[in-house]
């Protein structure tokens, strides 16, 4: 696994690598987590299929929703992660390389599920896209503007964004609030803040400041760093609502 | 006694995965079925949700089960779209709807606070008394996804709030439903399914 949320293609295959995943999975959920996402990177771009029985795994183990981002290009890979027991799938890379995908998966199944996931930076004053991230091989500028790319992309059928901002993602500072905010006032679907959670504090103030509907983080959690029903009470005190 | 043996009933679309493991965990057997017979026999019926009303409507009406579903005497439990088709009607696609209960389906209204869809967790409050909602607490936690939802009505036993109050749980007779996702509601929905799955013909 990387960074607590990405496994590797290879050794996903390895049924050890998969109780792991389920363990993590079973441990988050007892701790109060309100949702999941599972990075899926087996599905490599060489268009080989791809064993989803993991899906099922998980989704026999849950009872709170789950997203599978990563490695869905089409609606028939949609369709066999939904009908797995995913609740949600989220895309980034194939929706910039077609937007119409949006289109097509949210006429399909609905806007609900649709979750388009962007890798935002912010360079000469302006926040830009990016693509292919799960690779830094292949990480290049998606040449789009953020705030352009989601209006368009909710117009197309989103139902949710989640919005990692990449200056701030593994460096544990904070989320990227102004960034955030910014996307925020621009976004009428729910909109899920990612990249830069290092301590509670930052959960509260990206909540209290940018009123984003959710916040999304990895390695504070897979470290034990902090404990998700701590965080909860924590938010609570602060008087941010949320599922205790 | 035995297990309940539940037949979740056919509307078409995906996503009756979550709903099938969360019965397993708890300890019943289920299948998918379109078949009336099938749906006759079973000790619980679902009408789970997914897709539009107007498409859902017709793959039931396909299958004869319009006129079957009201008359169904085991426990029935709509959730999230099968709520609103237990009602008269919607307004979604103009629909109508089996009409269990009398109440017509509104579309949520949108604002900058609250989005529609209304897509995640919610507090109910309870109203009244149902074995459905036995032991589960006043403000519990449940996960919602929907454009449309029922209005209060007199077989409300349970409400919840997007830009008004809407029907979170609904009961009437051997029939209750559900706008919110129980199979992924953590404890509570798997309180709530239990409370369901322990009732008797």
């Amino acid at each position: 696994m990387r960074d607590g949320k990405v496994v590797k293609g290879v050794q996903f295959r390895n049924h050890r690598v998969v109780g792991d995943i389920l363990e993590l999975a079973r441990r988050y959920c007892e701790e109060g987590a309100d949702e999941l996402v599972f990075y899926d990177i087996t599905a490599s771009p060489d268009g080989r299929s791809v064993d989803r029985s993991w899906v099922n795994s998980v989704a026999s183990l849950l009872d709170i929703p789950f997203c599978v981002a990563g490695g869905i290009r089409s609606v028939a890979d949609a369709e066999d992660v939904l009908n797995k027991g995913a609740d949600k799938i989220s895309i980034n890379s194939p929706a910039l390389a077609n937007p119409k995908l949006i289109d097509e998966l949210a006429k399909r199944f609905g806007s609900q599920c649709v979750v388009l996931g962007v890798d935002s930076r912010a360079e000469d004053g302006q926040y830009s896209v990016y693509q292919n991230t799960g690779d830094p091989n292949k990480t290049s500028a998606a040449r789009r503007e953020t705030v352009a790319w989601v209006l368009e992309a909710q117009d197309r059928g989103a139902g949710e964004v989640v919005l990692n901002c990449m200056n701030q993602d593994g460096v544990r500072q904070g989320y990227d609030t102004m960034q955030l905010s910014v996307v925020r006032k621009n976004c009428s679907v729910p909109l899920i803040a990612s990249g830069g959670a290092g301590e509670p504090a930052h959960f509260l103030d990206v909540f209290t400041t940018a009123h984003v509907d959710g916040a999304l983080a990895a390695s504070v959690f897979h470290s034990g760093e902090i404990d998700i029903m701590d965080l909860k009470t924590f938010l609570t005190e602060n008087n941010v609502e949320v599922r205790v | 006694m035995s297990n309940p043996d539940v037949a979740i009933i056919d509307g078409g679309g995906a996503n009756i995965a979550s709903l099938q493991y969360a019965l397993e965990r708890l300890g019943a057997t289920s299948k998918l079925s379109s078949d009336a017979a099938t749906i006759r026999s079973a000790s619980h019926v679902i009408l789970p949700g997914v897709g539009a009303a107007a498409a859902a409507m017709r793959k039931l009406r396909d299958h004869d089960l319009v006129a079957l579903i009201p008359q169904l005497e085991q426990p029935v439990l709509g959730i999230c779209l099968g709520m609103q088709l237990l009602g008269a009607s919607s307004d979604e696609d103009n629909a109508e709807c089996i009409g269990v209960f009398p109440d017509h389906a509104i579309k949520l209204h949108a604002s900058p606070e609250t989005p529609v869809p209304n897509m995640g967790w919610c507090q109910i409050k309870r109203c009244g008394n149902s074995p459905l909602t036995d032991g589960i607490d006043d403000g519990s936690w449940f996960y919602f996804v929907h454009s449309f939802a029922l209005p209060v009505g007199k077989n409300t036993i349970a409400s919840a709030t997007h830009t008004g109050e809407f029907s979170a749980m609904i009961a009437k007779d051997n029939f209750f439903a559900a706008q919110f996702h129980p199979e992924r509601s953590s404890s509570a929905g798997a309180k709530l399914l239990r409370n369901f799955l322990e009732m008797r013909t």
